[in-house]
């Protein structure tokens, strides 16, 4: 497969990206959107939250699941890095924590395809001003 | 941090928290000078003088979920360890640049790690900033501007996964042909 070296050669593969994410949109509506967010302070960062980050829009997008992934400052949760914050559609956000590739792997197949919950869930203490 | 790269994915955040819509990390190789600079420069909120000469305290900070902020003197402490030192320099309504410079062959020196992970991370998590990633090794550079990029891609989003890969590749290899960090 040709690499990507320049400018041109991404503007050559731009119509495939273009289809790739057509099909997709056309999939998802907002409110069923599942939203990831990775703590990502200096604590998380020094704990692996970019491995995490970047695991996760990897298989979500591999597994087609319709979600948002982005990543916020810190929760607070310095001593569970990395931790993920996981919004079902229609539920309160979850926060995980101790989150590795393996426990990601999980909060993918358990909690986000099927809304079971998983060990290392810490109990929310904050409020979100939208 | 395990690496230079997530030294500067944390360094970023703060000029991100800082409000900045134009953020350029360059990272210049001299290896007859045997120095290894990163610069940080950014178009946020800035920095009073009494808050610049506190922020590589590791007990300050202007966040509110924690008592410590390590970012700063965290990259301060590698870059002296590294033969090196840390400059800051900020305006309030002006921005604030950063500049850590470490040996070049020290053996302290982190290694460079992931950039093009950390780069197109960093792009995809903020549409609404502009990055400008220079890498300089000797007299050869690569210049990966987000701006040109959107011009390219006419709108298909940067946090897509497969337009994320691409970019992934296009940074890897022209720093793979610039021979950044590999020395």
């Amino acid at each position: 497969m040709t690499k990507i070296k320049s400018l041109d050669d991404l503007r050559k593969m731009k119509s495939e990206l273009q289809s790739k994410i057509a099909l997709r949109e056309k999939s998802e509506n907002p409110e069923n959107l599942v939203r990831v967010k990775v703590a990502m302070a200096t604590c998380g960062i020094a704990a692996g939250a970019k491995n995490i980050m970047e695991f996760l829009i990897e298989e979500l997008d591999k597994r087609s699941i319709d979600a948002i992934v982005s990543q916020t400052g810190c929760l607070g949760y310095c001593f569970a890095e990395p931790t993920v914050e996981v919004t079902l559609p229609g539920k309160e956000p979850i926060v995980f924590g101790y989150v590795d590739s393996r426990k990601a792997n999980d909060i993918i197949e358990k909690y986000i395809k099927n809304g079971e919950l998983l060990d290392g869930i810490i109990p929310v203490n904050y409020e979100k001003i939208d | 941090m395990k690496d230079l790269s997530l030294h500067i994915l944390d360094i970023v955040q703060n000029s991100l928290a800082a409000g900045a819509t134009e953020i350029s990390v360059s990272i210049c190789e001299e290896l007859q000078a045997n120095k290894f600079v990163i610069e940080v420069k950014d178009n946020g909120r800035g920095m009073s003088p009494e808050v610049l000469q506190r922020v590589t305290d590791p007990y300050y900070t202007t966040r509110s979920t924690r008592k410590v902020g390590l970012g700063i003197p965290l990259l301060k402490q590698n870059a002296e360890v590294a033969g090196g030192s840390l400059n800051l320099s900020s305006q309030p309504g002006e921005g604030t640049k950063l500049a850590a410079t470490f040996g070049h062959n020290h053996i302290d020196r982190p290694p460079l790690g992931d950039m093009a992970g950390v780069v197109v991370l960093l792009a995809g998590a903020n549409p609404e900033a502009r990055f400008i990633y220079i890498h300089q090794v000797e007299n050869k550079q690569y210049v990966f501007d987000t701006r040109e990029i959107a011009e390219v891609l006419e709108g298909l989003p940067l946090s897509d996964a497969s337009v994320a890969r691409l970019l992934k590749e296009l940074i890897n290899e022209n720093l793979c042909s610039i021979n950044a960090g590999n020395f």
